[in-house]
């Protein structure tokens, strides 16, 4: 033996990749047929499901209101029926969907998870498939196939990534809510969204939390904030005549790093000297409405915001940190609960609570101490409803700029994930949708996996130690899935939480006058 | 779905929340807590007993935050945050913590 053997030995070609490579986020799985057949949410109780309009239970009839429920959808929809119908097969979307990448299950492919209703439609609402269903792959609607509609459409989180790669467009969300409408229609809802759904139209926000709840814990915050900066930090509510209601999830008031997010955009409002206020009867930017494919729902939920901004006689709507909800907000609030003429027109109606931050920053309203986030490395998870279904700013992009402007104003180590993972190709976080239910836990781990690996692979390469994110949905689905992939719960963060740790507060700037609040429009008049 | 004890059931349902929650008591609190793998000590007491008061006053669950201040000041830094809450109760000191207790399971994105 030469003396090298007693030298250590270089790592062989094996075990060099086996200690550097992580896996792809995008790598393609080992099919596993039927995987995930048994992964379905608990359904509704009569009691969620009367509240919202829809039968209890799953009607006698159902097969017959099931298929009439689809032919109003497509007459109602041409954009849904050309979904439908124009579908070639072509397989751009098959690897794109989080879920199919996860499981491994071929249901999970979006072409093939559409196909389970495309089969029915095709049955019923095209001439080959009503003649010739065996040459075009038309299905009836049978228990079985329903049976496989609440499962797998309970499997997509209506994130739009695989639309993206789509070469025709196709909105595979669409066909998803489309799924869902029809279900609880016929008295197959889901529980999670529907008593949520309930809980905003009776009492105001998806946790059930009353008035008295909210504002003992507001008050509560308030003092943690005087106690930590020495500057007393307002978060009213119902403030009437104020200029601003922010409208922000419940999550906000309650989990974490939720609630540090809250304390951040009141920093902001507080530094800024903005009039604001939250609204007790709209305490909630969430609209599941959407995820269940119930236009009614929605409006309800969303003429809530209205009512509350009129009662309040604000003159500005700003949606704090809610994927959904601002896709919801920046989409179709104004069709919903629309028009917002009684709003100061100066500014975008809705606003993002990022917008805002953004532009008290180019004003050079607030400044930061970025040394005070100078323990993490981050990076930023795009939530796939603000940017695949909205935007922020006025330039296309904004929606992937704004934030990503906000964090290098307040932190010093930022670091994106890999091109094919965020903005426009982002990955879901794997809960969203609808899908945020402990039923679902399984599916949510797995569907968390491309998101969780292109995390680990900059946490390798430029030592990141933290994500954050502008969705309630992701940043709880986050904190829930994380251990399971070698990071700390609390490795995700909310974007205005790193506002909150650098921002730097002046003394005494509550309640001052209306001067100073001038963000990329002139200044709301005097009331 | 119920639990049986000393001869009585208790509806609760699919997930294990109590169906009405003023059939609570603190041995059916024990049996909960023993079908999700957990051994009641008295921090884990604390937490249950605390949410059941803040409940009784403000009809939910407090925030993790307000439930981490409380515990601080029961039993000190050390055990006084969120770490430490999942170490009691590994599936989420909100939503475990209220199954035990006897409440509505938090809902919405929590």
């Amino acid at each position: 033996m030469s003396e090298a053997a007693t030298v250590e030995q270089p790592l062989s070609v094996e075990d060099f990749y086996d200690a550097t490579v992580l896996p792809d986020p995008c790598e393609i799985p080992v099919i596993e047929p039927g995987a995930m057949a048994d992964s379905k949410p608990y359904e509704a109780a009569p009691e969620f499901q009367k509240a919202l309009g829809f039968p209890g239970e799953l009607v006698d009839d159902w097969h017959e209101k099931a298929i009439a429920k689809l032919g109003e959808l497509v007459e109602g929809s041409r954009a849904l029926r050309v979904y439908l119908d124009t579908c070639v097969k072509c397989g751009a979307c098959t690897d794109k969907c989080h879920y199919f990448l996860g499981t491994g299950d071929p249901n999970n492919m979006p072409v093939a998870r559409q196909d389970l209703l495309r089969q029915v439609y095709r049955k019923h609402f095209t001439v080959a498939g009503k003649y010739f269903p065996w040459l075009v792959g038309a299905r009836d609607l049978d228990e079985e196939v329903l049976d496989q509609w609440y499962s797998y459409f309970h499997q997509c989180s209506q994130c739009r990534r695989c639309s993206v790669y789509c070469p025709y467009g196709i909105d595979t969300a669409e066909v998803s809510m489309a799924a869902r409408e029809i279900m609880a229609t016929v008295g197959k809802g889901q529980k999670y969204c529907n008593e949520i759904i309930g809980k905003v139209e009776t009492i105001g926000n998806n946790l059930g939390l009353q008035k008295k709840a909210l504002v003992a814990t507001l008050e509560d915050l308030e003092e943690d904030i005087e106690d930590e900066t020495g500057v007393a930090v307002k978060i009213p509510v119902d403030k009437k005549g104020a200029d601003i209601l922010l409208v922000t999830p419940s999550a906000d008031f309650f989990a974490e790093p939720h609630i540090d997010g809250l304390i951040g955009y009141a920093k902001v409002f507080h530094q800024t000297g903005a009039s604001w206020t939250i609204s007790s009867y709209a305490s909630e930017a969430a609209n599941f409405g959407l995820f269940i494919g119930s236009n009614e729902n929605m409006r309800e939920v969303a003429l809530r915001i209205r009512t509350a901004a009129q009662d309040l006689g604000v003159k500005r709507i700003i949606f704090g940190e809610c994927g959904h909800a601002w896709r919801v907000a920046y989409s179709f609030l104004n069709t919903l609960a629309g028009p917002f003429d009684f709003l100061d027109q100066n500014y975008p109606v809705p606003q993002h609570i990022c917008e805002y931050t953004y532009d008290q920053i180019e004003a050079g309203k607030i400044k930061f101490d970025k040394s005070a986030n100078d323990h993490i490395r981050l990076t930023f998870h795009d939530s796939c409803n603000v940017a695949r279904g909205s935007r922020m700013g006025d330039t296309p992009g904004g929606q992937f700029e704004i934030p990503r402007t906000i964090i290098r104003a307040s932190c010093n180590h930022f670091f994106d994930m890999a091109p094919d993972t965020i903005k426009e190709s982002t990955f879901c976080c794997g809960g969203g949708g609808g899908l945020l239910t402990d039923d679902l836990i399984e599916l949510r781990k797995k569907g968390a996996q491309p998101r969780m690996r292109a995390l680990q692979q900059v946490a390798q390469d430029h030592g990141v130690t933290h994500m954050a994110a502008i969705c309630a949905i992701c940043k709880t689905q986050f904190a829930k899935v994380m251990p399971d992939y070698g990071f700390d719960m609390d490795a995700i963060l909310s974007v205005h939480q790193l506002v909150s740790n650098a921002i730097i507060l002046d003394d005494a700037k509550t309640d001052q006058p209306e001067a100073g609040d001038g963000d990329n429009a002139q200044p709301a008049a005097a009331q | 779905m119920a639990y049986e004890l000393n001869g009585t059931t208790y509806e609760h349902d699919e997930e294990g929340y109590l169906a009405d929650i003023n059939v609570w008591n603190k041995e059916l609190a024990e049996l909960i807590a023993k079908e999700e793998n957990l051994d009641m000590s008295e921090e884990h007491w604390e937490v249950v007993n605390f949410l059941r008061d803040y409940y009784e006053e403000y009809q939910i669950a407090p925030a993790i935050r307000v439930l981490v201040k409380a515990m601080k000041k029961s039993f000190g830094p050390e055990k006084g945050n969120n770490k430490y809450l999942y170490t009691l109760y590994p599936y989420g000191p909100a939503k475990q913590a209220c199954k035990i207790a006897g409440l509505p399971k938090p809902t919405g994105c929590v």
